[in-house]
């Protein structure tokens, strides 16, 4: 059983519909890119899979279960947390601040999960109570994935973690990634810098005009003709 | 959440960015404000500053409750002033009704003019408006957000509230003035020719008392913390798991307590309460959440002071009735300089 199984996902917003019947699979430990064009679908996707966005018809189960139609705050508790691809932090409040937030749902004592998150994330230590809008972009990048990691989840939706990033701290954030995927966390993640992102990715699906256009392994995506020729630039 | 541009609850760091954001016009303004202050200082009634600075106490609360919900829901809460009538009618109807039923009565309280059961009405009445407030929240604003109605057509639906609250009141209470039992008292004499009724003092403890508990309350409690994080982004909260549905009440709740409790502590300061007392209110309170940058609760904090002792000391040479009008021109002069309000978030 996959992890994350959404399937023939149509959803929108309001009358225009965006995606026309996708399907993708995320199975335990895995990562997954999803690389198109601008406009395709790929983040609309990803806010249909975590709640945000309604899903019309079609499916999307989480460890065997359906949770399309669940608002996001019952998602998130299930493991499945997600980083939006602009304001994913809370700029008035401070970085530890954030991680609390991160927790909120967390009964118990998390004061743990704030450290290891520290450990993660050395950048962020410096400062802990220095307000999250007077981070640099790649910090507060950091914090964001750190914020959706503060409930241990499954599975984390990432979207174009790189975006507005030097290429310095793309190479960061890329290896941050991999690091938290070797603690056992399975990654979706939508990337216009598709190089790097397939490079390190299990699987790929490149999504054209609210369809699925191809899937394959990162490597096979790499070496495709007509994938190089369209999104990585050669 | 890109169309957003209102200011966050941001934390106190407007020294830097004022300084930030200085250029030479304004302090061309500043030295001209500066010398037009020190010019008229001498001619200005201090009994009046320090009747403004009680005045902009009672404002203080209102105000940041006033901007608390607009930072959380977005919209203006017309009905504001109204919760804190709601708020002082309450308390009459425990001090003057409930309480005596029960043998509980008393005004002139050591120095003040009111009794004790005013201190035991005081929180009955509070938390009963309070209550009111989520009541509203479920039965009207909810169902409103839900049918995605935007935030003009919510500041409308308040006003109706407003309006039906303040029928309430008359139809309950009547028109017609009244006022908790109370008893003279001595006003205390100052130096410079400042009076100061002890009814103040007792109203600057609570305004001062509640101000802290909301400061701490937002940045040391879980769900104050919440709060300011669904004001800041409600759509990354939601998706940290927060309970935005929980925090909307909470966020009514302590809007509502300030309101009420700004409402009885005015009809304790000017000794008589009237169904338009709230709604009247409401000018200052605007005025002030205003001039300290909307959603910003520190700012309106300090605009409840500018507006308060501003319009107050205006009495000394312009009739009283136009003290609105004055918390609006100073409203719109500061807006000149500062298009978002004193402590309103720079320019982005």
């Amino acid at each position: 059983m996959p992890l994350l199984e959404a399937s023939e996902v149509v959803a929108g917003y309001g009358q225009t519909e965006i995606l026309h019947g996708i399907s993708i699979t995320v199975d335990q430990g895995e990562i997954v890119t999803i690389i198109g064009p601008n406009g395709c679908g790929k983040s609309t996707l990803m806010k249909a899979i975590v709640g945000l966005v309604r899903v019309w018809t079609g499916s999307v189960a989480f460890r065997g279960e359906d949770i399309s139609g669940r608002p996001p705050e019952q998602i998130v508790r299930k493991g499945l947390c997600y980083v939006p691809q602009s304001n994913n932090v809370f700029p008035s409040l401070s970085i530890r601040e954030n991680l609390e937030m991160g927790a909120f749902v967390r009964g118990d004592d998390f004061r743990g999960r704030i450290d290891e998150m520290f450990e993660l994330f050395p950048d962020l230590t410096l400062q802990p109570g220095r307000k999250a809008g007077s981070l640099s972009g790649g910090q507060r990048q950091m914090l964001a994935i750190a914020r959706a990691l503060m409930l241990d989840p499954a599975l984390l939706l990432l979207d174009e973690p790189s975006a507005g990033l030097s290429p310095a701290m793309m190479s960061i954030v890329f290896e941050r990634i991999r690091d938290i995927n070797q603690t056992g966390v399975a990654l979706l993640l939508v990337e216009q810098n598709a190089r790097q992102a397939l490079g390190m990715s299990d699987r790929g699906y490149v999504l054209v005009a609210g369809e699925k256009r191809l899937e394959d392994t990162g490597k096979d995506l790499l070496g495709n003709p007509e994938v190089a020729r369209l999104y990585l630039g050669g | 959440m890109s169309g957003r541009q209102v200011s966050v609850l941001s934390a106190v760091n407007w020294p830097r960015r004022i300084a930030r954001h200085w250029t030479p016009a304004y302090t061309a303004i500043f030295i001209v404000v500066l010398a037009v202050a020190i010019g008229f200082l001498p001619a200005v009634n201090m009994g009046l500053v320090v009747h403004g600075f009680f005045v902009g106490a009672i404002i203080a609360l209102g105000a940041v409750g006033l901007s608390l919900v607009y930072g959380i829901l977005n919209f203006a809460n017309v009905a504001h002033g109204d919760y804190m009538t709601m708020g002082a009618y309450i308390a009459l109807f425990i001090v003057g009704t409930m309480l005596p039923s029960l043998g509980i009565e008393g005004s002139g309280l050591g120095p003040f003019t009111f009794g004790y059961p005013l201190l035991i009405a005081l929180p009955l009445a509070v938390v009963a408006v309070a209550i009111g407030a989520i009541v509203l929240e479920v039965t009207i604003y909810r169902r409103l957000r839900d049918r995605g109605a935007n935030a003009v057509v919510i500041s409308m639906a308040s006003l109706g509230v407003a309006v039906a609250l303040r029928g309430l009141v008359q139809i309950i209470w009547t028109g017609d003035s009244q006022h908790y039992p109370r008893e003279s008292r001595q006003v205390y004499h100052l130096p410079m020719d400042v009076r100061i009724p002890p009814d103040a003092i007792f109203i600057a403890i609570v305004a001062i008392i509640l101000v802290v508990a909301v400061y701490l309350a937002l940045t040391r409690t879980r769900m104050g913390k919440a709060m300011r994080a669904t004001a800041d982004n409600p759509e990354l909260a939601v998706v940290s798991g927060i309970d935005t549905r929980r925090v909307i009440w909470w966020t009514w709740a302590m809007g509502a307590v300030l309101a009420a409790t700004a409402g009885i502590l005015l009809a304790v300061f000017q000794a008589h309460l009237l169904p338009i007392m709230g709604w009247k209110f409401l000018i200052p309170l605007f005025a002030a959440v205003i001039l300290g940058g909307i959603g910003n609760p520190y700012g309106a904090l300090v605009g409840a002071f500018v507006i308060g002792v501003t319009s107050e000391v205006s009495t000394q040479w312009i009739n009283p009735s136009y003290k609105p009008a004055v918390a609006f021109a100073i409203m719109i002069a500061v807006l000149l300089v500062r298009p978002r309000g004193i402590f309103g978030g720079g320019r982005n």
